[in-house]
Formats: structure tokens, C-alpha cells, sequence
């Protein structure tokens, strides 16, 4: 058997996941498998799949590869991983995100769904414009933090923290000015 | 809060049969696609996005007025019996349940004593904000489920875009995350066979149609599920108003087609609704299918007034009630097919002895006149 990674022709890994029902499997030789970080045992339960899954086949994330590249193959979602491959494969969407990552390829989609891609119901308002929302959008950040840390997306996670620390200290100086 | 009330009635406001056109128009349901901010859903929702938004949701719901007086119940701790009632009654889905590997973690309905209303929690979106009312009632279920949208917008942030409105996982909900859907009574047309150049020409009007049980249900008992096929680019109320418009054209169709049926085929009808009226009220076994198609013939029976004194009322009623888990419910243990099929004819039976007065052997003289004309 040779492996999907590299096509060498060694003894392979199977790495097996489920997705929407439909099972995906992957066979890595023991090199590929321990660069993605996969051991010869089970896989551990932390173990970043989807942030694996989304580098299968795809170019090596270059610096400042976050930025939009619209339609871009592979191109995976900063905050769950998931791959325009993926979203065709399954349907569906994986996280909020997903929707600024794929926007100029869901607008057509949509139009063809819809009939239109703009939404023209009831406008949602983040709820009190006070501290209290600022205190939200750090959490939201926090939980953001938490998984790029979760994703190994070292980079993304720096940033973040920036982004933290700069509201927090905003929020300091505002409550200070009262 | 591990035992879900037996004696509760959620989600049975419906089967009053006080909404308008009852006799067609079974229920309206409206439900609202939410998802919020900073987790990920669907399959890709991990252990701790999972309980997250369940522990948001809590807190929430306590906060809410709408939800006041309401209780949550994380499926995982319900028995397999309550897990199945409240499907069906229409108060979960099956994705919610999970088949058979049983429900997933984090997995949690939101059930309101004083409301009709009520809110899934981590199904295919985050929440799953629902609303169900008796007959075709789509204002008053489209005020309720609104009023809990709003309250809730306002303890969790929601996924929203400016562009793509609110955000799911599926982007057939996108937009509006509005499903409206009203479940209609049809047995005219199916018996006159108008009834494929009706859903065909609906579905040129851009709603879809359903069997009972939702998405992939077969159609039983001459009863289809219409609702919206589009959520995006136009506003709720829009989406609303038209789905209104064409379930009134629906019951213009299906109400013709009945005076037809007695114009045409008056003694074949009568025997049909008489014969389904003998079945259910003397049969000893029977099988849900079986008896949901005798019931529209009895339906139909009420509505063309050939069965006076029996009501609309219980027959919703029986619909709800001898659903497998809701006779091993009253059972209070499970049952073999073979004895759900003896306990549903029993309760049938039970009801309609008690329910109509409906005399079989009345003379010619009671026999309804035809319509005139």
C-alpha cells in the first residue's frame, strides 16, 4: 500500500473519519503521518483532524495565507478547519466563520439556492452596546484563542491575543473616563 | 428534571382544532434557525462547542420571559420512551435523537408549559426556535416564535451577517432561518387525482411539500406538509404572507374537489367514509398506517357533515396518542407490534364511543342532502 501523502511505498497508518455519515479513509506512511503529528498509536482525542484533513493535498500554508484567495481549492476555515472540499462534500457549513471564508463561493451558490444572496428579513443587533458587550466580544475572542491554540494555528492565536489584550485595556481606559 | 411529566401536555395546544379551516389545515408550524457567535455546529461542533452553547442556552432561558416557567431536558437523560413522545409530538427531530447510536452530548430541548413554543438545542444549528399552533394560524405562530427570537437575540449573540442574515449550517436556512409549515388535509384531491398538478404547480410557487413526519417521510393518510422552500431574500413576513396565500388556495382546491366527490360520486364517498367509520369503530387491531388512512376518510366524513356530533377534536387526538411511544407511555411498559396494534384499536375505540354520537344506523331521512347546484 503506498501513502496518500507522499506515495511511497511503505506501511501505512489508516486514519478513518466519519463526516456527515460518510466515512473517509486515509492511508499515511509512518513519516507523513508522525509530520501531521500522528503517532503509531489511536489517535488522542485532542488531535486536530480537521486542521490535518484541511492540509491533505494542499499546498503548505505560506505566511499571510490566511488572506482571501476566492475559490482557492483547499483553502481551509480559519476557525474550524473545514475545506471547500469538505463543505461540497457534505452540504453543510462548519462554524459562523465558514461564511467570510467561502463568501464569494457561496454567493453564487446562494443565488442559485435562493434566488438571491442578500438577506432582507429582520436585521439581528448585538445585543446592549454597553461594557457588557465588550466583555462578549472578548469572551468570543477567548473561545476563538482556545481553539486556534486547540488548531496548532500558532499565528492566528498571536493575534488574537493582541486583539484581547487591546480591548481589555480599552476597556480599562473607558471605564477609567467615567 | 431528569423525568420528563407524562401528564405534560407540550406541544398539544394544536389538537383543540381552534384554528381556522381545522377541519383541512391540521397544524402550523414555524421554526427559526439560530447559531451563535464563536462555535462551531453541525458535525463539526466539538464536546465543549457542544456544551457550551447548552450552558448558554440555561442561563438564558432563565432570563428569558417567554421561557419563563419552561423546562430543559438534555436528552441523554430521558428514558428512549420520552425521547420518542416527544418526537412525536413533533417537539424533536429525529437528527436531535440521533438513530440509533442514541442522542449526542449536548443535545437538549427546551419545552414551555405556558407557550407554544419551544427550542431545540445543538440539532444540525444551534437552536432550533419553534413554534406550533392549531389550524392554519401562521400570524399568531409567526408572533410567538418572533417574540422569542427577540428576547433570546438579546441574551446570545447570534451568528449574523450583513449580507447572508442569520448563519446556519445548512445554506438552504440561510438568510431568515425561517421554515414555515402547515400540515393539510387532503383527501379530495387525491381522490379526484388533482392532487400531483397542485404540488406540482406549488412547487413552481416555491414551496415544497412533505409527508407528516418532516424531511424524507412518506405521505400518510392523504396528509402533506407544505412549507417554504427558500429563506433568503425575502423578508419573514413575505415568506409568511405567501405561504398563507397558496395554503388558502390549497383549501379552495381541496373544498371544490369535495363538492365534486358528492356531486359526482356521493354514494361511493358516503360508503367509503362509513366503511372507514366501522373499521376504526369496531376493529381489534390496527396499524398505525391503517389506521391514519381510515382516519381521513373519517376526517373527510367530518368535514362534509355526514358523521354529526363527532368533532375534529378527538380525531387530532387520535393521531398524537396511538403513536407507538405514546401507547407504550400509556401502557406503561413496551409493547410487541402485534399488542401496539390491539392497544391503538382499543384506545380508537375508546374514543369514538365516547366522543361521537354518531347513530350508523340512521335512516335515508338523516342522510345529508347533497349540495345544491
Amino acid at each position: 500500500m503506498t501513502c496518500e501523502n507522499c506515495g511511497a511505498d511503505k506501511p501505512v497508518i489508516q486514519l478513518t473519519q466519519i463526516v456527515d455519515d460518510e466515512m473517509r479513509t486515509l492511508h499515511l506512511c509512518e513519516k507523513c503521518a508522525a509530520e501531521q503529528g500522528v503517532e503509531g498509536n489511536p489517535v488522542p482525542e485532542n488531535f486536530p483532524l480537521a486542521n490535518f484533513l484541511a492540509q491533505m493535498g494542499a499546498t503548505p500554508k505560506k505566511e499571510g495565507a490566511s488572506e482571501k484567495s476566492a475559490g482557492g481549492g483547499d483553502r481551509a476555515c480559519p476557525f474550524c478547519g473545514l475545506t471547500l472540499k469538505q463543505f461540497r462534500d457534505s452540504g453543510r457549513l462548519g462554524c459562523p466563520e465558514c461564511w467570510s471564508t467561502f463568501e464569494p463561493h457561496l454567493r453564487g451558490l446562494l443565488r442559485r439556492i435562493h434566488g438571491s444572496h442578500q438577506h432582507v428579513g429582520k436585521v439581528y443587533l448585538t445585543p446592549n452596546p454597553t461594557d457588557s458587550q465588550l466583555e462578549r466580544q472578548i469572551g468570543a475572542l477567548r473561545r476563538k484563542l482556545e481553539r486556534a491554540v486547540e488548531l496548532e494555528e500558532f499565528e492566528q492565536a498571536a493575534e488574537l491575543r493582541d486583539r484581547i489584550h487591546e480591548l481589555e485595556h480599552s476597556e480599562s481606559a473607558g471605564s477609567g473616563h467615567e | 428534571m431528569s423525568d420528563l411529566d407524562s401528564a405534560a401536555d407540550f406541544g398539544l395546544a394544536w389538537l383543540d382544532a381552534s384554528g381556522e379551516h381545522a377541519d383541512i389545515v391540521l397544524s402550523t408550524r414555524i421554526r427559526l434557525a439560530r447559531n451563535l457567535q464563536g462555535h462551531a455546529f453541525g458535525s463539526r461542533a466539538r464536546v465543549n462547542d457542544r456544551a457550551a452553547v447548552l450552558d448558554r442556552m440555561a442561563a438564558a432561558r432563565r432570563k428569558v420571559p417567554h421561557l419563563a416557567g419552561s423546562e430543559l431536558h438534555e436528552l441523554e437523560s430521558l428514558s428512549a420512551r420520552d425521547r420518542k413522545v416527544l418526537m412525536e409530538r413533533r417537539l424533536v427531530s429525529r437528527d436531535l435523537l440521533g438513530e440509533s447510536s442514541g442522542p449526542a452530548q449536548g443535545s437538549a430541548v427546551v419545552l414551555s408549559h405556558e407557550r407554544p413554543i419551544s427550542v431545540m438545542v445543538n440539532e444540525e444549528d444551534h437552536l432550533r426556535l419553534q413554534s406550533l399552533a392549531s389550524g392554519l394560524s401562521l400570524r399568531s405562530a409567526w408572533t410567538a416564535v418572533d417574540a422569542l427570537d427577540e428576547e433570546l437575540g438579546q441574551e446570545l449573540p447570534y451568528a449574523f451577517h450583513h449580507e447572508f442574515g442569520y448563519l446556519t449550517s445548512c445554506p438552504t436556512n440561510v438568510g431568515t432561518g425561517l421554515r414555515a409549515s402547515v400540515l393539510l388535509h387532503l383527501p379530495a384531491l387525491v381522490l379526484t387525482k388533482e392532487i400531483g398538478k397542485v404540488l406540482q404547480g406549488l412547487s413552481q410557487m416555491g414551496l415544497t411539500f412533505r409527508g407528516l413526519y418532516g424531511e424524507g417521510s412518506e405521505v400518510v393518510g392523504n396528509f402533506f406538509q407544505l412549507s417554504n422552500q427558500t429563506t433568503l431574500g425575502k423578508s419573514e413576513e413575505d415568506l409568511i404572507d405567501h405561504l398563507d396565500r397558496m395554503v388558502r388556495q390549497v383549501i379552495r382546491y381541496e373544498t371544490k374537489a369535495r363538492q365534486i366527490l358528492m356531486r359526482d360520486a356521493a354514494g361511493v364517498t358516503e360508503d367509503k367514509i362509513w366503511r372507514a367509520y366501522g373499521l376504526l369503530r369496531y376493529a381489534r387491531s390496527l396499524s398505525f398506517e391503517e389506521l391514519m388512512n381510515l382516519l381521513s376518510g373519517v376526517r373527510l366524513g367530518v368535514g362534509l357533515k355526514l358523521l354529526p356530533g363527532l368533532r375534529v377534536y378527538p380525531l387530532n387526538k387520535v393521531m398524537i396518542f396511538t403513536q407507538p411511544a405514546h401507547l407504550e407511555e400509556a401502557a406503561g411498559r413496551e409493547l410487541s407490534s402485534r399488542e401496539s396494534d390491539a392497544h391503538r384499536a382499543a384506545y380508537v375505540r375508546e374514543i369514538l364511543s365516547t366522543e361521537g354520537r354518531v347513530r350508523p344506523d340512521s335512516d335515508p331521512d338523516d342522510a345529508p342532502t347533497e349540495p345544491s347546484g
